[in-house]
């Protein structure tokens, strides 16, 4: 165990907040994966990057700052942005998913495209996976892609394709291979958002914005070399990315700052002129699940140890996903318990609308929308499963029955 | 920077686990607990040649002047041992305590049989620990008397060191007139508690360090890091016997193990518990080297530990069945240990109310 603050990380933190002094007012507010980043973004995206607080460890030939992985130097640069309150940089699938999957399995080709635009936000990509018929069960994924010549030709429905409506590519899991068994039959493919034949339809969801879409393909042509690894190889492929879009759902950095804003709520919030902090009962929530990110946030630094190392971490890895989405959940459920009823009147605005939410609907629009990340990327039960079956070597589920219980 | 544990500290979890793998099977750990009231001098002389006893002890006295990590490392295997040993207190708190508030001399006289095992020092409270019952002492000169419920490791103690509230502390033999342990039968039958009431007993004062109150703290979170060691231990042993019992059981001609309603628990039970690891790492670790962050995560760490604790001894339990609810596999004896982590030196909702005064949301 070695945390100590050398020379190298005081200084590091030091450097980060005079960088943010200087530029805090040039900062966009701290946006999630829900906005197409606007052009301050970009520039404050393209200025991070140059700086290295964002896509610090992505090598210098793809547009990165080219730095060894270093569990304290990330934590201190999490840190400094969120008690400033500030963007850290773009938070999007094409970062956190696509670029490592690229990394570990793309072609030289495919990195030095992608990688570069990703991370300074100029592609901003969708994920292609889930269909009306695979969800949960995704290896049931039923549009296919035919290869015809130099291009694979795709057909089919994809469904809660979160930004969509606003993306320029899509990693896309389909069918290429429609002899082999269902896991061996994929493909993962990039495709431009742009290709003619696709219909993007955007879905309200219960947070009252359009985050999702329903997208059709009619002979949509992606050239063949677009593929990552080979045909049949999409299963593997999609959860190299799968396991990155579970470490970010589960990151634990976001979770300290919403312990502390809601200490902040607890100060102001007052029942017949009693602050909240001073009630032990509401108190102890607060404080119960401050422990279980402290947990977290030093469990992920044990895991971001050991993979730079090149150790799989194996269970400790597959927890991440489930612990982390819940314990957001009840976090942000603490939240809107501490508005309570004067927190009700809830207004929110649309991503395009460019109207800023009150603090009250964003706290509850985060509380849903955490309950969507406890579904999305695998839900809950089916981390369990993964969990239970991978991690603890407990049998595999049965093959499932076909029927289904109520006839129409 | 690095958040892992060394190459010797893999070495001492992997010998101390092997020991006790070896040494301390079901049969032996029921008889211990049983018969022997929670303590075997041979089994506790063994481990103190091992190193146990020793462990905290500095390096010029005999000891191998190891750190609170290092002890985190060995109460966890004492725990997925449920070993009926008297650690927390003669190992860690005892050495501890006389390091930060004994004098040179005391400590050269002291540490060398501390580290041999010769001397095993029961740590008391005399207020302050966060538990339940009495801890009303006074010290008239040399002179101790009073009254401390649920002290632990008391059963083959030769000593009690008695924390006073104004950070002093006093240390009896126990064979000295005055004293009366009386160790009581107890939920944790590997770890009996007692309860100590001194008429006068001549003692010896420690009173060297500059920061009593301070070194009265210190002495406390670490003994709370420790059992929350021991249950993250205890926890995972629970665990490991749950998953290995689902699949060897039959019912409905299948392992349980591949009902999805058992295989959730288990999920549910790991989840939990993998992050605690690193919680205790890492209140070990502050406790050796970050001292603004020992004192809020040790709260943490044992009040944290003692939630999840509930949940795997609960649900370990039930994933045994009516089999979990007998003495006949032994599961009771982690199960009960996971209790008495819990309520000894502060139970979660003192050590939570701790945290919050500490880090200054609230007034103490
Ligand atoms: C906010 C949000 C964003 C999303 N973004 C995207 C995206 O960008 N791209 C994309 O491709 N998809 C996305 N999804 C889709 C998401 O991956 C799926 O919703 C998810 O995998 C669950 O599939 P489903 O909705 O079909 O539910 P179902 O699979 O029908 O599940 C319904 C219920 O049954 C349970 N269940 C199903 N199978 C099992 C089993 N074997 N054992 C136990 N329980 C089971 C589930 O846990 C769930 O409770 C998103 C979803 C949400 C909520």
């Amino acid at each position: 165990m070695d945390l100590s603050y050398s020379e190298k990380y005081r200084t590091l933190q030091n450097e980060v907040r005079a960088f943010i002094g200087l530029h805090k007012d040039a900062s966009p507010k701290a946006v999630g994966v829900r906005r197409k980043p606007d052009a301050k973004m970009l520039e404050w995206q393209r200025l991070l990057v140059e700086k290295g607080y964002a896509a610090r460890t992505i090598p210098r030939q793809f547009g990165g700052f080219g730095a060894e992985p270093d569990v304290m130097e990330a934590a201190i640069i999490a840190e400094e942005f969120s008690k400033a309150g500030i963007a850290a940089g773009i938070m999007s699938q094409g970062i956190s998913m696509l670029v490592p999957t690229l990394i570990e399995v793309g072609t030289e080709a495919q990195r030095e495209s992608f990688i570069g635009p990703t991370i300074r936000g100029e592609i901003i990509w969708c994920q292609g996976y889930s269909e009306p018929g695979a969800g949960s069960d995704l290896a049931n994924v039923q549009t296919k892609g035919v290869l015809e010549g130099e291009h694979f030709v795709v057909n089919g429905q994809k469904i809660w394709t979160s930004s969509a409506h606003y993306a320029d590519w899509m990693f896309l899991l389909c069918r290429t291979e429609p002899d082999k068994p269902k896991h061996q039959g994929l493909s993962y493919l990039l495709l431009s958002m742009k290709t003619p034949g696709i219909d993007v339809r955007p879905l309200r969801t219960m947070t009252g914005k359009a985050t999702f879409n329903e997208v059709f393909f009619t002979d949509v042509r992606v050239p063949a070399h677009q593929i990552v690894m080979g045909r049949g190889d999409g299963w593997a492929v999609a959860n190299t990315t799968l396991k990155y879009e579970r470490m970010m759902l589960g990151d634990a950095n976001k979770f300290m700052h919403r312990v502390h804003r809601i200490r902040e709520l607890m100060e102001t919030t007052r029942i017949d002129g009693v602050r909240l902090i001073d009630m032990p009962e509401w108190r102890d929530r607060l404080v119960r699940l401050q422990g279980e990110v402290m947990a977290s946030k030093y469990h992920q630094m044990r895991l971001l140890t050991e993979a730079a190392k090149g150790i799989d971490a194996g269970l400790k890895r597959l927890v991440v996903k489930l612990y982390g989405t819940e314990m957001g959940y009840r976090l942000s459920g603490l939240a809107v318990d501490v508005y309570g009823a004067a927190g009700l009147a809830f207004d929110p605005h649309d991503d395009m609308d460019g109207g800023t939410d009150d603090d009250a609907t964003a706290w509850h629009t985060d509380h849903m929308y955490d309950l969507g990340l406890i579904i999305g990327g695998g839900s809950s039960q089916i981390q369990k499963n993964i969990i239970s079956e991978r991690g603890l070597g407990m049998p595999r589920e049965p093959k499932a029955a076909l029927q289904a219980t109520t006839k129409s | 920077m690095e958040f892992a544990l060394t190459e010797e500290q893999r070495l001492l979890d992997e010998s101390l686990r092997g020991y006790l793998a070896r040494e301390l099977t079901l049969d032996k750990l029921k008889t211990l607990a049983n018969e022997a009231g929670g303590f075997a001098k041979s089994h506790w002389q063994a481990l103190a040649d091992l190193g146990i006893a020793g462990l905290m002890v500095p390096e010029e006295h005999g000891g191998a002047g190891l750190g609170l990590l290092d002890a985190a490392v060995a109460a966890e295997a004492l725990g997925y041992a449920a070993a009926p040993v008297a650690f927390v207190g003669a190992a860690v708190m005892a050495p501890l305590a006389v390091s930060l508030m004994a004098n040179a001399s005391q400590q050269s006289e002291w540490f060398p049989k501390i580290a041999s095992g010769e001397m095993r020092i029961a740590v008391a409270f005399a207020g302050g620990s966060g538990q339940t019952g009495t801890a009303d002492v006074r010290l008239d000169g040399l002179k101790l008397s009073g009254r401390v419920d649920g002290v632990l490791d008391v059963a083959g103690a030769t000593h009690v060191l008695t924390i006073l509230p104004d950070g002093r502390a006093a240390l009896v033999a126990v064979d000295t007139s005055g004293v009366e342990a009386t160790v009581k039968p107890t939920l944790d039958r590997t770890r009996p508690l007692a309860d100590v009431v001194f008429s006068g007993a001549q003692t010896h004062v420690l009173d060297a360090s500059n920061d009593p109150a301070g070194a009265a703290r210190r002495v406390r979170d670490a003994g709370r890091v420790m059992l929350a060691a021991d249950t993250l231990g205890a926890s995972q042993a629970m665990l490991d016997k749950a998953v290995a019992y689902a699949g060897e059981r039959v019912q409905f001609g299948r392992v349980i193990a591949s009902f999805q309603a058992v295989k959730h628990m288990a999920a549910e039970m790991a989840t939990d518990l993998e992050p605690c690891r690193a919680l205790v790492w890492f209140a070990a670790h502050a406790h050796d080297a970050i001292p603004e962050e020992a004192h809020v995560s040790a709260c943490h760490a044992k009040a944290h530990l003692a939630e999840v604790g509930r949940l795997i001894q609960t649900k370990a339990t039930e994933m045994h069945g009516g089999m979990g609810f007998t003495e006949l596999m032994g599961l009771e004896l982690w199960y009960k240990r996971i209790s008495l982590d819990r309520h000894t030196l502060g139970g979660p909702e003192r050590c939570r109310h701790e945290a919050a005064v500490a880090q200054g949301w609230v007034k103490g």
